[in-house]
């Protein structure tokens, strides 16, 4: 019985890591902040599960896509659809968008079974400029009803319905946390294909191919069961974002933002999931810091996105959620060291 | 068992394997021949990398070139690369379950099979140490240990012993002696260092420019004057 109870040290530290920053984003965040950072904290978890499966895709199975945040667009777009056009309850809402959005990811997908590297990265590219423009063509819903939410005039209305949210999660404070939690499950989702089976094939592709075939992985399912995880994921959370920002707008996704997300995802680390929580702070807390708060043109994030991708290529490939830990430790043991220097100083002394 | 019939393959104007027959009947089987001789390219033709213009490959009489490139590790097939291939983000066990895991073998078994042909390579690290982190030596044993689990039925292993020190070559070629009674694996052994390939394999193929130029007991064949002069002998010129 012993060896059931012997749990290890790293397991442990893990799990008190875990719950720490869900109690800090359920309970601390809403105590501290105001309306602003409510919606922004929203849309950091959002966030960070866009950069979760840029992080399963390239981090995990070697894909490089630069149209994550195209499929997060999408999701959010198929949200609001449903929303309009029928009375489903928002978990289905949830659901529906995420297996519409993982199936169009899977399409998009089928390319990476020839191509690799830069050519899967501009082809992914072009997808999420193809989708900004037939967005901006169709425009977000302008007033009207039913599954088109178009009205003839085409101008918006003023009256145009908010997307519903779940009827327990109506105020931004409680839709916050349902975001949170609905992350959470997301994030779980994706540890669990990590850990198993599908994770310890996508590394082996990603080690090389056809050493992955001659170990009898099947390369054509695997990749696309990436594409599928990470696109249904997705596919979700542009729902809540949907959900979030009441009427979603075409003008407000650029396809800019599909390469901030790819460049924050590198910053924060593809090779942890931890990452993708780093990722999700920069790609939206600094640009509101700088606007809102700051005043500053957002536009030099890119620059600051820029040196910090800079450094990570350079000196942490593993990015921060791999580097932060260690230098923690390091400052750590340079702490230790100094305390004990000068407790042994004041023991010579008389 | 394996039987070769007229094994032909083209690449524009080479033909890197040239009517090849040969049998490869069992224990340990030994691959020699100069670079460029086909060796890999066989191996390539086991594996489903390279499609033969003509010829047929049974295994223990099933068609082994009708069979899907990955279903062939759930038949039974195993191999090494030259350049080692061990996944580097993995732990050691991650490494050998993941073959485990798509070699149909029963999954109730999979945490004492893994660990079972981990400690038949001799491999002294735990096995959650990530790869990343292991030298040469434990990197091949590694890639053994992957080659061993889930009931295997055919090895190939591809110069094993590339870049290793005489004195862990010898220890790696304990461990490939062991493959085919532990078990029951034909092994093919692909290699340059003669010492090993007459220390492990009881029957030797020679292939020169893609033919077959001698087969047969492992002494025998070290001692065929075209195999000398064909490979051993290009020592001698210099």
């Amino acid at each position: 019985m012993r060896a059931v109870l012997r749990v290890e040290r790293g397991t442990i530290v893990r799990g008190v890591v875990i719950v720490g920053v869900l109690a800090v984003a359920l309970f601390g965040v809403p105590y501290v902040a105001g309306a602003d950072w409510i919606t922004t904290s929203t849309s950091i978890a959002i966030y960070t599960v866009a950069a979760l499966g840029f992080g399963i895709l390239y981090g995990r199975a070697g894909m490089i896509s630069l149209g994550q945040v195209a499929l997060l667009t999408i999701g959010c777009w198929i949200g609001t659809r449903l929303s309009y056009a029928t009375s489903l309850p928002f978990p289905v809402l949830l659901l529906a968008a995420g297996g519409i959005t993982c199936a169009i990811g899977v399409l998009v997908g089928l390319p990476a079974l020839r191509l690799s590297g830069l050519y899967l990265a501009l082809v992914t590219l072009m997808f999420a400029g193809a989708t900004t423009i037939v967005l901006s063509v169709n425009d977000f819903p302008n007033g009207g009803g039913g599954f088109s939410g178009r009205s003839a005039t085409g101008a918006l209305a003023t009256s145009t319905p908010p997307v519903r949210r779940p009827s327990w999660a109506i105020a931004d404070v409680a839709f916050y946390r349902y975001t949170v939690i609905v992350c959470a499950i997301l994030f779980l989702l994706a540890l669990l294909h990590v850990a198993g089976k599908p994770g310890r094939a996508w590394a082996s592709i990603r080690e090389s191919e056809p050493a992955a075939l001659a170990a009898g992985v099947n390369i054509t399912l695997y990749k696309l069961w990436a594409f599928a995880l990470a696109s249904f994921v997705t596919g979700v959370a542009g729902c809540l974002l949907a959900a979030q920002v009441g009427v979603p707008r075409a003008i407000t996704f650029q396809t800019q933002d599909s390469l901030t997300l790819a460049a924050t995802a590198l910053i924060g680390g593809i090779f942890s999931l931890w990452g993708a929580l780093v990722a999700g702070v920069f790609q939206q807390a600094i640009p509101f810091l700088f606007q809102a708060q700051w005043g500053i043109n957002p536009n030099f994030v890119l620059i600051i996105f820029g040196a910090g991708l800079l450094q990570v290529l350079l000196t942490a490939p593993g990015g921060l959620a791999d580097q932060l830990p260690k230098d923690l430790a390091r400052l750590g043991r340079l702490v230790a060291s100094r305390v004990r220097e000068q407790a042994d100083a004041e023991k010579k002394a008389p | 068992m394996i039987e070769v019939n007229g094994l032909t393959v083209r690449f524009a104007g080479v033909t890197p394997l040239d009517d090849v027959s040969v049998v490869f009947p069992g224990g340990t089987c030994g691959l020699i021949g100069p670079n460029g001789a086909g060796k890999t390219t066989f191996f390539n033709v086991l594996s489903g990398f390279v499609r033969p213009a003509k010829g047929a490959v049974r295994g223990f009489g099933d068609d082994l070139l009708a069979m899907a490139d990955y279903r062939r590790a759930r038949w039974g097939l195993r191999r090494t690369f030259q350049t080692e291939m061990a996944i580097e983000k993995l732990s050691v066990y991650d490494n050998v379950a993941m073959i485990h895991e798509h070699s149909g073998a029963k999954r109730s078994s999979r945490r004492a099979d893994v660990l079972d042909a981990i400690a038949f390579v001799g491999l002294e690290t735990p096995p959650k140490a990530k790869v990343g982190g292991l030298g040469a030596r434990e990197r091949r044993l590694v890639e053994v240990a992957r080659a061993v689990v889930g009931s295997p039925r055919v090895v190939l292993l591809d110069e094993p012993a590339a870049g290793l020190p005489d004195e862990q070559t010898e220890q790696l070629a304990q461990v490939i002696q062991k493959i085919p009674e532990q078990f029951g694996a034909l092994v093919i052994l692909v290699d340059h260092d003669m010492t090993l390939v007459s220390a492990c394999c009881q029957t030797t193929a020679v292939l020169d420019f893609g033919k077959l130029i001698a087969s047969g007991p492992t002494a025998d064949v070290l001692r065929n004057e075209h195999v000398i002069r064909a490979y051993l002998g290009t020592e001698e010129e210099l």
